[in-house]
């Protein structure tokens, strides 16, 4: 019998291991969806250098204003580039076609890229652009080869150039990145900004999440003492059969 | 006044409704004076949970419903609407996702206790084929459903399955044409697929619960012990070893709802992708038709199907062979009362050989089910292939290895 339960307990296994995803090691984000300062500054990066090519159309501006701390009016003032009412989701003024013609492909949609890549890959993949003069933009990066996007943040970061190493079959990868041109932030002020802008991102993926997290507590509370009350009842009644 | 009222109606309005409408013996027949087993124990909880599962998910898709749009440029939009601007919205959308992998959870552990147990055996096997078309319908029920979000996986795994018709000989292409309505899954699969998801399907399935409910209720529940109760009857004609399912059950089965909505609550308040495996992260990104996904992998609980249809080889350029053998994967279980010769029907009571044999379905079931989210090559291939061997072996070697094997005797009573 109690192999039986056993034997199910790992039938159920599956579904709570993470799945694993092969490439490129990825730098933990680190994200804190409660640091709402980290979350205005992530959103003036957002608005700043990705809402110019890509959407968040599905993301409301008065929605963002309500949960990251602003009013309507900041955010009107000093957030909104791209469209005039407050009510509206990020839209982009680019057209898709031009889109197309520029970079290769359409950007895509950044709404849900926290739910789809991982806040981890986001915050890798923003810090990991280097030269590469093969590329039509001039810059390649690490977890995704031949990118059709520029290094947008060139300016912030510097610019970095990879360092090869060769492994025991002659096989050349590259071992790290190394700045070679500064830009206006220290690397680790870089690294800040990136991991606010991801939290940003995460925040835009789910704008529920801290909410549902908390109303959590209150149901599971609710049924913990639920619980106590089904168990007696069933003790009571239980009496009479054992 | 009010007595004398009484009396004419013949006691109130229940003897009213009793005279035109059978409550009470409704009542009686199926909970109070359904008479059960006294000694069921933890596995007997997910009959009464799948139920559960069955109205949460009922409740919450009329919901869904209410504010979901069935169109293939609007769908994607229509669950992020859900998810942001209607209130509650994100909340319904995840009972109902992780109510689709809870059915199924629940689902097999049942099927499994009918397994360990022998609920499968004379004279309840018509309980056990309702049980499969209820399985097969759960299965139509979340594929259909699973297209609806409309997110690549979405697409891209309505585009295998349907596919996998085509590998039919001869009708193949004009069969898969036909479920899609397109050459390409498209809006008009979109739109067919929501029809049998919200309407076709769970009238089906809700009608197909009715008949397993009540195959159960005449013949009455099998237990761990797999002996008949109502072979020893006291002189009111009622099983000895049975108590009425209500009140006994029913606040027995109450405990297992509440720990299991605690269960519930964690996914659904705290990890609602459940790591990927519940909402698959590629599924955040619209269908796309001229994108493939790298890698396609069906939600969990399809994954031993999944594995068994890449280990088999294609033979004449046809994939035909892995469709079929998926196919009769899932057929077989229809068989299971007759495959199961064993003179007894509880695991309690059946010797090492089936208790092995067992014990290696599980394990083989499981590596099934990772093999499925993996990519198909090397090693895992050959995995796969032995899993495979082995899942078909363990019924159809049944209708020796029970028969053949010695039995310990099974007592007159229920052990409780």
């Amino acid at each position: 019998m109690k192999k039986t339960i056993l034997a199910f307990v790992f039938a159920l296994l599956p579904a709570l291991s993470v799945a694993s995803g092969a490439g490129v090691h990825l730098d933990k984000a680190d994200i804190d969806l409660s640091n709402q300062q980290s979350m205005q500054r992530g959103a003036r990066l957002f608005m700043n250098y990705c809402l110019s090519c890509h959407s968040a159309q599905y993301q409301r501006y008065n929605r963002m204003a309500r949960d990251i701390g602003l009013t309507d009016t900041q955010v009107i003032d000093n957030l909104m580039f791209a469209s005039d009412k407050v009510g509206e989701t990020m839209t982009v003024a680019m057209r898709p076609e031009d889109a197309e013609k520029w970079f290769g492909a359409t950007p895509p949609d950044l709404t849900l890229a926290a739910r789809s890549r991982g806040v981890d890959w986001l915050y890798t993949y923003l810090r990991t652009f280097y030269a590469d003069d093969s590329r039509p933009t001039g810059a390649n990066n690490l977890v995704f080869d031949k990118v059709g996007m520029p290094n947008i943040l060139w300016q912030l970061q510097g610019i970095q150039k990879p360092v090869y190493a060769e492994t025991e079959d002659g096989h050349k990868h590259i071992e790290r990145l190394e700045l070679v041109k500064e830009g206006s932030m220290t690397p680790a002020e870089f690294d800040q900004s990136v991991r606010d802008l991801v939290n940003f991102m995460a925040y835009i993926a789910e704008p529920v999440k801290l909410e549902r997290q908390r109303i959590g507590w209150w149901v599971l509370g609710f049924l913990v003492i639920l619980f106590v009350f089904a168990y007696l009842l069933k003790k009571e009644y239980w009496k009479d059969v054992h | 006044m009010a007595g004398s009222n009484e009396n004419k109606w013949q006691g109130g309005i229940l003897g009213w409704v009793d005279a035109r409408f059978p409550l009470s013996s409704l009542w009686n027949d199926h909970l109070a004076k359904y008479y059960a087993p006294k000694n069921f124990n933890f596995w007997y909880f997910f009959g009464s949970l799948a139920l559960l599962v069955l109205v949460i998910q009922i409740v919450s898709g009329i919901f869904l419903t209410m504010n979901y749009k069935p169109d293939a440029d609007k769908a994607f939009a229509a669950v992020e609407y859900i998810m942001r601007d209607v209130d509650w919205g994100w909340l319904i959308r995840y009972i109902h996702s992780t109510g689709a992998s809870a059915f199924f959870i629940v689902v097999y552990l049942h099927m499994f206790r009918g397994l360990i147990y022998g609920s499968h055996r004379k004279p309840r096997e018509l309980i056990w084929i309702f049980g499969m078309l209820i399985y097969l319908c759960l299965m139509a029920e979340a594929f259909f459903g699973y297209l609806l979000p409309w997110g690549q996986m979405s697409y891209w795994g309505a585009q295998v399955i349907v596919n996998l018709f085509s590998a039919i000989p001869i009708i193949g292409d004009d069969l898969s044409l036909w479920i899609r309505g397109d050459y390409v899954i498209a809006d008009a699969t979109l739109n067919r697929f929501f029809a049998f998801h919200v309407i076709a399907v769970p009238l089906v399935l809700v009608g197909l619960v009715a008949a397993h409910i009540l195959a159960l209720h005449e013949v009455g529940s099998n237990n761990p012990d797999g002996v008949e109760i109502k072979k020893n009857k006291d002189e009111n004609g009622i099983p000895v070893d049975g108590i009425p399912f209500h009140p006994y059950y029913t606040v027995k089965d109450i405990v297992g709802v509440v720990v299991f909505l605690m269960i519930f609550a964690y996914v659904v308040f705290f990890n609602p992708e459940m790591g990927g495996y519940f909402l698959e992260h590629p599924n955040f990104v619209p269908a796309n038709p001229l994108q493939t996904p790298e890698h396609i992998a069906p939600v969990w609980y399809f994954t031993p199907f999944y594995a068994i249809l890449r280990a088999v080889p294609s033979m004449a350029g046809s994939a035909f062979p892995g469709v079929a053998a998926m196919g009769l994967a899932v057929v077989i279980l229809f068989f299971l009362p007759w495959l199961d010769r064993s003179p007894v029907k509880s695991i309690r009571y059946k010797g090492p050989i089936f208790k092995t044999a067992l014990a290696l379905f599980v394990v083989c079931f499981v590596m099934l089910g990772w093999l499925g989210t993996q990519p198909a090559e090397g090693l895992l291939t050959t995995f796969a292939r032995i899993g495979t061997v082995y899942y078909f072996a363990f019924f159809l070697l049944m209708l020796i290895y029970t028969k053949m094997e010695k039995t310990k005797p099974v007592p007159e009573r229920v052990t409780h």
